[in-house]
């Protein structure tokens, strides 16, 4: 078969098996947009900007762990994709992301829309590729997808010049079943000793604790640490990239860990005698302070990533492996094993998790006359019986989202844990809508973010993606206030915005329904009503109490033992900002 | 610590600056670089000069085996191996001094390669170390020029560095 460059990167999509391409067209991919409009397996969705394409895609793979798809053009439309590749980049997010270029013989000359997209995405990608030949695009494409999805996972740019898919230029088509490069080998299998040396360190431990990440969601390894934490009935703590993959309302589950975690997770991390950290990278807002950081632990590290281990913190055991073997291996160790994990010492562990626990870090006031945002979340994971996709921007309503909204299952809590996007959750709920079109998608999101990819707004229509916006309009960039109320004495720099849309109308003028709520008891209606609208888009846009911070919080430059907790509950309608 | 990592990678365009912008993407130093293709033609052969701390160096040869296109590496520093850097030297050379820098370079095993009425230009290998006493050997007021390969080396024994 002899197919023309356009046609042989459509071709191989199909073949890959995509699903959806989000993109945006331009000049220098006019050919592929012609060979996308002679084909009716993909499905194209059009985009209001390349950015939302980017965290739409990413959004899809992320809820569904198949890769995300984006088609930009060259220039203005390859630097707008940039911000949603760093984001999946960051969070280890499988995507394929091709990127018109100018042609060939003019790539150095400036031409129009011509930007160096190899060099621009070359430190937030985990490879990129030049096609400078049309009969190697399918095999690039191969490659592509090769490396995006195996190992640990990440976005791939295929960089497209316009000559490479001119449709008078037909080569022979084959895809290839299966590709190998030669400096890139993926697959590892873990030291058997080091499991079984972890395994009885593990089991001879008096204060252990599992601390459990992204990786766990990535490696579809959730039901093998599920069984692994009731096994041994050890305390779990999960990232924020790791939410949902062990039940949030297991018992087992003392909440997520680090800057914004619980109290007792942060306090039973700190005491700790042995650490179990599985995929997660001991990111700087887990550890707090790293000289402070697990000071009595013997540190435990199951990573695909080589170069996540002994990165910031320097760890005792590593192993180097895919998290789902390695945890059956484990088991099988732990059932073998002579030794049984010491009932008494485990029952004095609880017992003082239990002391940490009665804290109640996370109580806020419920008597309150002003919404609280806390009480949104709450309100939202009963009406949505706790099975919801949520999805979210970065700040204050991350957070709480992250707080209070109990996941039980992985790949429900979609957020950019590493790179912090605002923007993100619109255009990621409108991917995961997509993907599971029968499930209820919300994305928590505040007035400031919300604004960065509110044209988002248009494609959802256009793809009758019904999602429920649940914007907590504090009328501040509330966690950029919060900071600046703590550590700059109420100077509030530029953290307001004076002139904040009204989302209602906005909402209208895009085809969707707008509400606005200003009291704590229409809140639970209004979210009943708007997810009993299955077939529109709703935008709750609820006026919360603009003085609420998270809690509990490790400050910079503190320990997990060191948590500033809620002071005083005392209604908060008499706390004025300075 | 002084480390030579010696990487294997495919001799592809934009290779070298995913190496580059490795290191000053995450803060690490690279005394020298040299490059050239190998027997091999696909593939390249890279040695980097680099300092820091053990734990600096663990990672940067994690993140550069990391790279996709990087096939292989060893960090020479780890067992005995051999490192030479080829230096010139164009130094002033008029009077007494010719004599004084001819007998200089023989000391040191270089080579006269160019002659003007005025100037010499000296060719030398050798460690780094080397070079540098024989750069600190010659008046400095009199040399006009030093151009250095950064060094490159091998492992001794029968293991070697390939596919």
């Amino acid at each position: 078969m002899e197919l023309s460059g356009a046609q042989i990167l459509v071709q191989s999509l199909i073949d890959e098996g995509v699903e959806y391409i989000f993109g945006y067209p331009g000049g220098a991919v006019l050919h592929l947009y012609d060979a996308l409009y002679q084909q009716e397996d993909i499905k194209h969705v059009l985009v209001r900007h390349e950015q939302g394409a980017t965290h739409a895609a990413d959004g899809y793979a992320r809820s569904t762990g198949k890769p995300g798809v984006v088609l930009v053009t060259s220039g203005p439309g390859a630097t707008n994709a940039v911000t949603g590749i760093a984001t999946a980049y960051m969070d280890s997010i499988p995507m394929v992301i091709i990127s018109g270029q100018v042609s060939l013989p003019v790539i150095g000359s400036d031409a129009f829309q011509e930007v160096d997209m190899i060099g621009i995405t070359r430190p937030c990608v985990k490879h990129n590729f030049l096609v400078k030949d049309v009969t190697k695009l399918a095999e690039t494409i191969k490659k592509a997808f090769y490396v995006a999805t195996t190992g640990r996972p990440g976005p791939v740019v295929i960089d497209v010049p316009k000559d490479i898919t001119a449709p008078h230029i037909k080569v022979p088509y084959e895809y290839p079943k299966q590709v190998t490069i030669r400096s890139y080998n993926p697959v590892v299998t873990a030291d058997k000793g080091q499991i079984k040396k972890a395994v009885e360190l593990l089991l001879s431990a008096q204060k252990p604790i599992i601390y459990s990440g992204g990786g766990v969601v990535l490696g579809e390894a959730s039901k093998e640490l599920t069984e692994f934490t009731r096994t041994l009935g050890y305390p779990i703590t999960n990232t924020l990239m790791g939410l949902g993959a062990f039940p949030a309302t297991d018992k087992q589950n003392i909440g997520m860990l680090g800057m914004h975690g619980t109290y007792e997770a942060n306090m039973a991390m700190h005491e700790s005698d042995v650490i179990i950290a599985i995929g997660a990278r001991f990111d700087d807002r887990v550890t707090g302070k790293l000289d402070l950081f697990c000071p009595y632990a013997k540190i435990i590290h199951i990573d695909i990533d080589p170069a996540s281990i002994s990165k910031t913190v320097r760890v005792d055991i590593p192993i180097v492996g895919e998290v789902k073997p390695v945890l059956e291996l484990m088991m099988e160790f732990i059932k073998e094993s002579s030794t049984k994990p010491n009932k008494k010492a485990m029952e004095l562990w609880w017992q003082q998790i239990a002391e940490w626990q009665a804290v109640d870090c996370l109580q806020f006031d419920r008597e309150s006359l002003l919404i609280k945002p806390q009480y949104v979340i709450e309100q939202l994971y009963d009406v949505t019986k706790g099975d919801a996709y949520v999805t979210s921007d970065v700040g204050q309503h991350q957070m709480w989202a992250a707080q209070y909204y109990r996941f039980d299952k992985p790949r429900r809590w979609i957020n950019s844990g590493g790179l912090g996007t605002m923007g993100f959750g619109l255009p990621a709920a409108i991917g995961v809508k997509l993907a599971h079109p029968d499930a209820d998608v919300a994305c928590v999101t505040g007035e400031a973010s919300i604004q960065m990819c509110i044209q988002e707004l248009s494609t959802a229509l256009q793809y009758k993606t019904p999602i429920k916006i649940i914007n907590l309009n504090n009328r501040y960039m509330g966690m950029v206030r919060q900071w600046q109320e703590f550590t700059y004495e109420c100077r509030y720099s530029h953290s307001y915005m004076d002139t904040i849309p009204d989302f209602v109308k906005l909402a209208e003028a895009y085809g969707h329904v707008g509400i606005r709520i200003d009291k704590p008891e229409e809140v639970r209606p209004a979210l009943e009503s708007a997810f009993s609208m299955k077939d529109r888009t709703v935008f709750l846009d609820i006026m919360t109490d603009r003085t609420e911070n998270v809690y509990p919080m490790i400050e910079a430059g503190k320990g997990h033992h060191d948590m500033k907790l809620r002071v005083a509950l005392g209604s908060t309608t008499d706390r004025e900002l300075a | 610590m002084r480390h030579i990592i010696s990487i294997l990678i495919e001799n592809e365009s934009g290779a070298l600056s995913r190496v580059a912008g490795l290191f000053s993407a995450r803060g690490y130093n690279i005394e020298s670089l040299t490059v050239a293709a190998t027997e091999d033609p696909s593939l390249s052969r890279m040695t980097l000069v680099t300092r820091g701390s053990e734990e600096i160096i663990e990672q940067i040869t994690k993140q550069l085996n990391k790279l996709i296109d990087v096939v292989r590496l060893i960090d020479l520093a780890e067992s005995f191996h051999i490192e030479r850097e080829l230096m010139m030297v164009k130094i002033k050379a008029t009077g007494e001094l010719r004599d004084e820098i001819r007998s200089m370079a023989d000391i040191f095993r270089g080579k006269i390669i160019d002659v003007t009425p005025t100037t010499y230009i000296v060719e030398m290998t050798g460690s780094s170390e080397k070079l540098d006493a024989f750069v600190d050997a010659i008046d400095s007021d009199s040399i006009i020029e030093v151009v250095r390969s950064g060094p490159t080396g091998i492992s001794r024994g029968e293991k070697g560095l390939h596919l």
